[in-house]
């Protein structure tokens, strides 16, 4: 038998690994169904009729558009300090070999490697301890210590393709250190950086464990879900808005891989 | 004139001026002293990370050292164990166990069914097929947790679809009969220990997949083909070859699968018993009991779980299939 790696897998394997992402993505697209569904009082399946006016009604209900809010100022702030502090950190461990090297990658990664439950109740720890009351800023504190380590990511990523000596021949053609960074640094990792925005984006606005721990009286979107699905107001409207922030973070997600498709590091491998 | 001082005028640049104003000065440093640069870059993400993160972590191993007082229900902020004591009452010892069983379960069942689809992306998906595969692992990894939860919420539910397609298929007799064990069953689905198992797979399924799938494509695919011209079925090709080198990559997704069960509160709130998870025990505490020490306590434990975990797994080499 020639092996040139073009055969096909084995009946039964294909079976497994169809089954394994149908699994996945059945599910999914059940919400897309629901969100049409006429029933208000149960989940009952089939769907005994369809129709568009729970999205009329969830368009005019202010505490969604509150929730809403809330929710994207906390991810655009976030986001904001991770790409910040994601990129010194990244260039600074790719850039150089320095003591403590290792300990640094670690300290980015443990917020997001620890359950979310443990960020969560330290934060609150603290926040008694130093009498801190809970407000805006405290929601943005949690969500940007989880978010630097996937700008990091996939910063660290991109930085290691890039090669040292460019930098070194922008500043021999005579371009001082901030000109070397507009416009060779900059322009090398700015889709790395868009990507790991989005990603950024996408955690904060979908976060809820440590959000509960963080937010005090205030509703973020997921908080908002949260508490519907513990006790359900009016189940056609959660069914409408699960539907579109399925498709609010779907957008980024794509968008982030098609930002770094061509990288050898996978965008979001340690969520 | 010293030496040093000739070296330097030696190695000055001999055609540029040097740079001008502060915004030359600082660019000047930066290249003459790489140091000054990095300790610039790395202050302020480890001040951040140091002060919000640390620190905190800190805060919250301090407090499960201070005890609350029965009467006023107040934080008694001085030293003592009590609060860890009060951790091996038995109600505290069954959250905990009924966590780790849990934990060890849902870990075990998504290397069975990561398994295939990670060795069937890593061995026979090519080109298109890759890019779709990988980006059917990743949508469902980064789509949002809730409301994943949710819909599982419709699925499970006593009228939704699982009842619907096992009645179309008379099987319904085995669902009741399933419902109608003792520890695993329930009044549905939705409100049994099987649910929350089926969504803690679920939700979990993907970090699995990647570290198997990272391990799997390391392994050469004439490995396989040798093994199979020597004459082993590809049971014993299975068990003697792709399960030694996959194993590191199960052992890091399941390094998430355990862990983020040990600490979850959501899932077995919204589908599961009344009975509690570590996660719920720590919420009820510190929320409607206020009695944050013994929640930081409880928080304590997974940490301590996870610490000899990782330590184990990295004896095992796991952290290079990461």
């Amino acid at each position: 038998m020639r092996s040139d790696g073009s055969q096909s897998a084995p009946l039964g394997l294909k079976i497994a690994a169809a089954c394994g992402l149908l699994f996945l993505h059945l599910p999914i697209l059940l919400i897309f169904v629901y969100a049409f569904t006429t029933e208000e009082k149960s989940f009952v399946w089939p769907p005994p009729g369809l129709t568009t006016q729970w999205f009329a009604v969830t368009w005019n209900r202010p505490d969604v558009w509150q929730a809403l809010s809330l929710s994207v100022r906390v991810a655009a702030i976030s986001t904001a300090i991770a790409l910040i502090l994601g990129t010194l950190c990244s260039a600074a461990v790719s850039r150089t070999r320095f003591f403590g090297r290792e300990t640094i990658s670690l300290l980015v990664i443990l917020p997001i490697a620890l359950p979310g439950i443990i960020t969560g109740i330290a934060l609150r720890s603290a926040f008694s301890l130093a009498d801190i009351p809970f407000s805006f800023w405290t929601i943005v504190l949690g969500h940007a210590t989880f978010c630097v380590v996937v700008v990091y990511n996939n910063a660290v990523a991109r930085f290691r393709r890039t090669s040292g000596s460019m930098i070194e021949a922008s500043m021999d053609l005579g371009a001082d250190g901030f000109q070397t960074f507009r416009h060779v640094v900059l322009p090398n990792i700015a889709t790395a950086l868009l990507a790991g925005g989005m990603l950024a984006f996408a955690l904060s606005f979908d976060e809820v464990i440590v959000t509960t721990f963080t937010a005090g009286q205030q509703q973020t979107l997921p908080i908002w879900m949260l508490e519907e699905l513990i006790r359900p107001r009016q189940r056609p409207v959660t069914n409408v808005v699960a539907m579109v922030v399925m498709l609010v973070t779907l957008l980024p997600i794509l968008a982030a891989y098609y930002l770094s498709r061509d990288g050898d590091q996978i965008a979001g491998s340690g969520k | 004139m010293s030496l040093d001082a000739a070296m330097v005028r030696a190695t000055a640049p001999a055609i540029l001026p040097g740079s001008g104003g502060l915004r030359g000065a600082l660019s000047d440093l930066f290249w003459r002293k790489p140091k000054v640069l990095l300790l610039l870059m790395l202050l302020p993400p480890v001040l951040w990370l140091g002060i919000v993160y640390i620190g905190s972590l800190f805060a919250l191993l301090a407090q499960s050292f201070f005890s609350i007082d029965e009467f006023s229900g107040l934080i008694d902020r001085e030293f003592t164990l009590k609060t860890y004591g009060d951790l091996f009452q038995a109600a505290n010892l069954d959250i905990i166990l009924r966590t780790v069983t849990m934990a060890a379960l849902v870990t075990l069942a998504s290397a069975v069914i990561a398994f295939p689809i990670a060795y069937y992306a890593a061995r026979y998906a090519r080109g298109r097929w890759k890019a779709l595969f990988y980006l059917g692992i990743m949508l469902p990894l980064w789509s949002s947790y809730l409301v994943k939860i949710y819909a599982w919420k419709l699925i499970l539910a006593k009228e939704g679809i699982l009842t619907w397609l096992l009645a179309k298929l008379h099987l319904l007799w085995v669902l009741d009969a399933w419902l109608s064990l003792p520890i695993v069953g329930g009044n549905s689905l939705s409100v049994s220990f099987t649910g929350t198992f089926i969504v803690f797979v679920y939700v979990w399924l993907p970090f699995m997949i990647l570290p198997v799938q990272a391990a799997l494509e390391r392994v050469p695919g004439n490995l396989v083909e040798a093994s199979s011209d020597l004459g082993a079925s590809p049971g014993q090709t299975f068990r003697n070859v792709l399960f030694p080198l996959a194993l590191p990559g199960i052992v890091a997704g399941s390094i998430f699968t355990f862990s983020l069960t040990l600490g979850d509160y959501i899932i077995p709130q919204i589908i599961g018993t009344s009975r509690l998870f570590i996660g719920q025990a720590v919420y009820s505490q510190q929320g409607t009991a206020g009695n944050i020490p013994l929640a930081a306590a409880f928080t304590v434990v997974p940490i301590v779980i996870m610490g000899f975990y990782l330590w184990g797994a990295k004896r095992m080499g796991a952290f290079d299939a990461l």
